[in-house]
Order: structure tokens, then sequence, then C-alpha cells
């Protein structure tokens, strides 16, 4: 089938301003949109330039817009986007670098604001640290976290106000705060219960949705939140 | 000199070597990570089944056991101290990580969970013994996450996006690399007492893989450029079960859980080929028992791929044809939602990508090229050797995927690359603190930064019309072919030609982007050439080898053959040609034998 992609182009040494620019292709209904791109590059436009690095949903690098909505370019096939117009874009809130590269670091900086790395002074048992299923269950989901940045560039509140800890940060704070092993929750929900904290987050639910690892985003910044507001983890 | 950086020790890659190695090597010395990508997205990142350590929290164990197992696995090939000494540090090593926060999976104690895994068995009954320590089928995540997680929390410099071109050797010892920044186009000099590569595999150069599109083979090119040789390049692990066509890994922990592999007629068939283990044997093994069976007519539907089936009736069905029992002694029997808790992220490929529910259908799967055992020679501390009598190069180091210990020796066990990164990621780092205390900085030429800028600007200037994607479809495709689980004289002769063929190519390729800002296009042309010298490496010293042994299976020499080829081959590119030699394989207590899983 023909598909066209609607790609969203800006190269600093070229381009004075950002332009979009079409590419009428062959594909597969099977094809990721990865695959697109990766072929767009190859054959028509070297200078076309993205991220990318596993081709499969774990690595995290190659979010994009995919039609208006955060995803990752690997984990979308052609035939989930039930349309032969693709619009491709860099994701919102950071600033563009070329193409589909975003400048990453503000994202970074917020994920290492919320101490995301287990603290715990005690000397640790000669073997594990015994933790129950259920103690595990309750921050498991978080642990999931790929660092992909569509979740807090889904955000409005994060486009408004890019000093916000976004969605990522406060999955990453969840991950330990609820952690049995861990000792620094009550300073992590300082740090949430901060102006640029949790309660920046309006509950859109754009973040779960636009998840590729299926992480209930909204749920844990809920659950921080109430954590604050109790004074209590549990 | 502009773009100039001085640390005592540098580490290339931030997957799990790198960023072990790290943080031994930044409580010591000053350290600084380069990496080609941001390190969470490094391919330590898609493991998904296990780290092995013989903890025995779900059944007897012994790191004893765990060493044997993983000799017999290397089919000899492996040296037994270094193996020893690895099987040994694994239980501290996962306790360790454990302790850093990893969130593994639990038991009903709370103890660490453990799954069966392809050759790991019980040296006494035979049978399979539950030790991969996992977290999910996402335990390389979990792993990749909490290390960097602990550099962040230790401060560790890190310098993303650096791919490094070069590496400095001065008065023949490592002196330091050169980096491209990939946001600028500019060259950067880091001047090092030690370096550490840390840079992952290269089993892009296959057409069905498993592997990122960062496994491009840049470590052992970058040091084959600089007279250091490549070990037993021609063993390279196709593991069993790949999305079929994608190559996208289903990991091995599927099996472990109770899955087996199923050929066209409905038939489980690794009982005739494993008859102890069976669908447990060793990676080498299954993915030579589906080409067979694909060859006699029984893949799926004729075609080239098996079924992988885990549905829970399947699963109990074959338990009880085992007597397979929970480590309380009661009979296994698994229902759909617990194999989903267990394996939600492979659950969740074959629905992305295949359109196929595991817990109600069977997933069409394929051998994918997954592993490279082979790669920099180094000693069971990390140190680079780089001859026939293993003389150390000073202040070069190399652990992970992309050095060759070797530990997995002809055929690595599955969840021994975890452990590997960790053990040696960790040990390279201690050794480069201990040494980089020791002597002084080497003075840097003028001209450092030299050879990588004439390989860049040679890519970026080239005015020839070849398309690099092509050239890499073309060797993609004749590796896969002649170089892949069956091999023959005239195949790998005729892959070897070829790949020579595209080397010439190679030279008169095109760029479409001439820019510096980035450039991804020029990095991937430059990694292309990585793949091609490493493809010709691979066949040239498989051809070579006129045995069977492991990964490396031939038609016309279908036997192990300990008299000619208990070796390891050492390959160098002298004056742009492939120079092979050998060396002894480390044997300690465990003598050759036939394998029999």
């Amino acid at each position: 089938m023909e598909v066209t992609l609607k790609i969203f182009r800006y190269n600093p040494e070229t381009d004075r301003k950002p332009h979009y620019e079409k590419f009428k292709i062959e594909a597969e209904p099977t094809d990721r949109v990865l695959d697109l791109l990766e072929y767009i590059k190859g054959y028509l436009d070297g200078t076309l330039s993205f991220r990318r690095s596993c081709a499969h949903g774990v690595c995290g690098s190659d979010a994009i817009r995919i039609n208006g909505v955060n995803r990752l370019a690997c984990k979308v096939l052609v035939q989930d986007l039930g349309r032969k117009k693709i619009t491709i874009e860099p994701v919102l809130g950071l600033l563009v670098l070329k193409d589909l590269i975003v400048d990453m670091e503000p994202f970074f900086e917020s994920f290492r604001a919320v101490m995301p790395y287990l603290v715990n002074d005690e000397p640790p048992p000669k073997r594990e640290r015994l933790q129950s299923s259920e103690q595990h269950a309750r921050f498991d989901d978080t642990t999931k976290c790929i660092l992909c940045a569509c979740c807090t560039t889904s955000c409005p509140s994060y486009w408004v106000n890019e000093n916000y800890a976004g969605p990522a940060a406060i999955v990453a704070a969840h991950r330990f705060i609820f952690d049995s092993r861990d000792r620094a929750g009550a300073e992590r929900l300082r740090i949430m219960n901060d102006a640029m904290g949790v309660y920046r987050c309006h509950t859109i639910f754009n973040c779960t949705d636009a998840c590729p690892r299926e992480i209930q985003v909204t749920r844990a910044i809920g659950e921080v939140k109430k954590a604050i507001a109790t004074g209590k983890i549990d | 000199m502009n773009n100039y950086h001085q640390f005592d020790i540098i580490v290339i890659g931030a997957g799990g070597a790198g960023l072990m190695a790290a943080l031994y090597a930044s409580r010591g010395a000053s350290t600084a990570v380069l990496s080609k990508l941001y390190p969470t997205r490094s391919h330590t990142g898609a493991a998904q089944g296990g780290v092995g350590a013989a903890l025995g929290n779900q059944g007897e164990d012994h790191p004893e056991w765990h060493t044997f197992d993983t000799v017999k696995g290397s089919d000899y090939l492996g040296d037994q101290d270094a193996i020893e000494f690895m099987c040994n540090e694994a239980v501290e090593t996962v306790y360790e990580l454990e302790h850093m926060g990893l969130p593994f999976s639990r038991t009903s104690e709370g103890r660490i969970a453990q799954r069966p895994f392809g050759g790991h068995t019980n040296n006494i009954t035979g049978q399979p013994v539950p030790r991969a320590c996992y977290s999910a089928d996402r335990t390389g995540h979990m792993i990749l996450q909490t290390l960097y997680q602990q550099c962040i929390k230790n401060s560790v410099t890190f310098f993303d996006e650096y791919h490094v071109i070069d590496l400095l050797l001065v008065n023949g010892v490592a002196a330091g690399v050169v980096t491209l920044d990939l946001a600028t186009g500019e060259l950067h000099v880091f001047h090092a007492k030690a370096v550490i590569f840390a840079t992952g595999g290269h089993g892009r150069v296959w057409e069905v893989t498993s592997n990122a599109y960062a496994y491009t083979g840049d470590g052992v090119a970058i040091t084959l450029r600089r007279g250091i040789p490549a070990e037993d390049m021609e063993f390279f692990q196709f593991h069993p079960t790949g999305i079929y066509k994608l190559g996208i890994l289903i990991t091995e922990g599927v099996r472990g859980e109770g899955g087996v592999l199923i050929n066209d007629e409905g038939e489980r068939f690794m009982n005739t080929y494993a008859p102890t283990v069976k669908d447990l044997a060793s990676r080498d093994i299954v993915s030579r028992a589906m080409f067979l069976e694909m060859q006699e007519g029984r893949g799926i539907n004729g075609k080239g791929y098996m079924y992988l089936d885990m549905r829970p009736e399947v699963v109990n069905k074959y338990a009880v044809e085992d007597g397979r029992k929970r480590p309380d002694g009661s009979p296994y029997v698994v229902t759909g939602e617990e194999l989903l808790s267990k394996l939600p992220d492979i659950v969740d490929f074959a629905r992305t990508y295949l359109g196929v529910d595991p817990v109600t259908q069977p997933m069409p799967v394929q051998p994918t090229a997954h592993y490279a055992m082979g790669g920099i020679p180094t000693d069971m501390y990390g140190q680079v050797v780089i001859d026939e009598k293993n003389t150390v190069m000073p202040g070069l180091y190399a652990a992970g995927e992309v050095a060759c210990v070797s530990v997995h020796g002809a055929n690595r066990l599955g969840t021994n690359s975890l452990l590997d990164i960790l053990v040696f990621g960790k040990y390279s780092g201690l050794k480069a603190v201990e040494y980089s205390n020791e002597v002084a900085f080497q003075e840097l030429p003028e001209d450092a930064a030299d050879f990588a800028r004439q390989q860049l600007e040679n890519l970026r200037s080239s005015q020839g019309s070849e398309n690099a994607l092509d050239i890499a479809q073309e060797m993609k495709s004749v590796m896969n072919d002649y170089v892949g689980v069956f091999r023959t004289e005239e195949g790998m002769a005729q892959a070897l030609d070829k790949v020579r063929q595209l080397q010439q190519r190679f030279k008169n390729v095109q760029l479409g982007d001439r820019g510096v800002i980035f450039n991804t296009e020029l990095l991937s042309v430059w990694e292309l050439g990585n793949l091609l010298d490493l493809s010709e490496v691979t066949a040239l010293a498989a051809l070579k080898r006129k045995e069977s042994r492991g990964a490396h299976a031939r038609e016309d020499y279908p036997k192990r053959d300990d008299e000619n080829w208990m070796k390891h081959s050492l390959a160098w590119i002298k004056d742009g040609k492939v120079e092979l030699g050998y060396k002894p394989v480390v044997i300690t207590k465990y003598e050759p034998k036939e394998r029999v899983y």
C-alpha cells in the first residue's frame, strides 16, 4: 500500500524555520513507523534525523508524535494507524535540535532531581534484603519506565510550565517511595510537594495514554499526592 | 588542542558492563563514561530472562554446578579458570545488585526468584535447575536502570551521544580516545591513563537479529584498526526464539516457565534432540534442531519458522509428561494469569508485532542472531591481551559482549551475559584504578585526532554512487545465508568473497547528509564499515576452523575435533589483510567430553 508521511523538518544549518515535507512510499501494513523512517533516510533523504536503537520498544530512543499523539516509532505499525496519511513530528515541550531530535537534557535533569536511586544506609544482610511479593507489587508498575519522555512531553501542564517535574520524574519518585527497602521516601515527598511537583498534575491522563510501557502514570501520581496529603506511605 | 579532556579512566559504552566499570572506577580515580547513546538506551536493557547465579533459592544449587554447566555449554572452548571465577563471583554480585535496589521478582519467602534456563542443570540428576535470577522478563532493563541510578547517586561523569571513533596508543600503551560529539559534529580528544571498552556486540552483521541498531561492533573494529586482535570471531550465537522475520527476542524464560517448541505436526521435537532437558538444551543445540526440523519439512506450513507454545494447557500437558514439580514437591501447574505476570513484556511484543496473544495462541519463531562469543581478547580481570602468549596491553581493558575472556567459549548459556557484564565490568573498573594510580599520562601527539578525522572525511567527501543501505542489506543477507546456524566450505567462501566486494563498493558510498549537526547518517555509514570488517573476520575465521563446535556448525565437518581445534582463534588486520593465529584453551578441572543434554 502507498502511504504519505508528512514529516516535521528543521535543520539548523540550512533552515531559518521549521517546515513540513511529504514523502510518498510503499509500505506493508505490518511495517513499523520506524521502518518507514529508516527507508526514507536510507533511500530518499539522508539528512532526515531521528534517534533509534532497539527497535522494539524497550530502549526509549524514538519517542515522536505520530498523528498528534506521542508514541515510540518502533512500537506503532502502519496497520495500527488506520489511515494512509501519517503526520510525524518531534515531541512537544523540548527544544528541537534537528528534525525529530529534541534536547533531552531538561527531561533528565528533572529525573535526577527526585533522587532516583535506592537510599538505605543500614548495613545490608549477607544475602538479599527480604521483600514479599506484595511489597514488590506495590511499586512494580513504575519500575517498567524506560525514560522515553512520551508521558512528560504529552502533558499540557508541562507544555505551559517547563519547570514542572513532569510525569516521568514523578514515576521515578514513586518507584522508590513505595519500595519497602528505601529510606528516603519522606525527602522525595518533600520534593514532590514543591510548587513544581505533583500538584501541577491536573489528571488529564495524556501521560497514561502515551506510555508505551502501559504504566498507570496518572494513578502513580495520585498515589504520590495521597502520600503527601496523608503523610503516610502505604 | 581544542575539545581536549583529561581523565584517569575513560569508559566507552554505558550498558551494564560500562556502568559497572564506571561505578568501581569512579571510586578510585577520575572517570568519564562516553556513550553513543543516552545510557538508558543501551542494549543491556533488552535482556529479558535473568542473570545466572547459584543462589539456591528455589532448589539445591552450587557455583561448581554453574561452572561445569558453563564449561559444557561452551563446548569446552571456554577458559575454565575464568569461568570458575565468574560463577563463584556470581552469587555475591547478584546480592550486590539487590542491595543497590534492583527490584527482583520474589519467592514466597521474599527471596530473589529464580527460574530454569537452557543448559543450567543439577549436576547429579541432569535435570534443569532454577538458576536465573529474574525481574519478570525485563531483568536487563532493571540491571541497566539500577546501575544508571547508582551512577547518578555517585555523580559519575557522562558524555552522552559522544561516538568513539578511534583509540589512541602511545609507546605501546593506551593513552586515550577520539570521539565525535553527535550534537555539534566536532571531534573531541579524551586523554586517559586507562581506557575500558564496553561497547557491546555486532549482531547487525546478520539479517535476522535480536540486536539493536547500535550493535555495530565499534569496539572490535576500532581496536582491530589499531593492531589489536579479535578472538573467536567465528562463534556467534543464534538464539532459537526470535519473532519470525523481525528477530525480536522472545526469552528462553518462556521455556523455563514450561513453554515448548512445536513443529508443523503439532509435536514437541526437542525430546528427540535432547532427551533429558528437552526444550531447555543450550541455544546452539536448539537452533540446530529447529533448522533440521525445517529441513525435513516440519517447519510450520513448510516455512522457516516453528511455534513457541506457552498456552497454559500446553505447558501443563508437557509438565505432566516431564514429571515437573514445584520446589515444594507439588505438581507444576500454571494459569494464564501467572504466565502473564511472569512474562508481561514478551506477551506485549507478541501482541504488538505479531497480533498474537501467547496465552491463547502459539508464537511463530525462528533462530535470530543474538550474541558475540568472540571479541577483544582479555584475561579474567578485563585486561586486554594482544597475542598468542596473552601479553597484556597496559592501560587497555574490555568488558561485556565486546570482550572475549573467554567465559562463553563456542556457545554462551542464557543468563551468563548479564553475569559477565557485571563481574567483568566490576573487575575491569578495579584493575583500571589500580593501574592508573601507578602510572603517569602518556604524552599525546599533536595530530591525535587525525586518523578519526580522516575516516570521517573520507566518508563525507566521497563522490561515489553506492547506497549504504543496499550494501548493508547484501552483507546481512549473505552472512545470514552462509555464515549462520549451519555452514559449509563453499558457502563461507562465497560469503567472504561477497563481503570483500562490498568492502570495495563501500569506498564509493554516497552520503546524503554533509552537515555537521546530528549527522546520524555519517555515523551509520561509519558503523557499516565496522560491520563489514567484522563480517570479513568472522567469515574467514569460520572458514578456517574445520570442525563443528558450539555455535560453529559445519555440514562438511560435523564433529568436534579436540585434537586439532581445541584452541582460540585470533584475527589481526595487517595492511588491510586478515591474518589468523591461535592460542590454547585453559583447562583446569574438566576434561573435554561429548556434550549430551
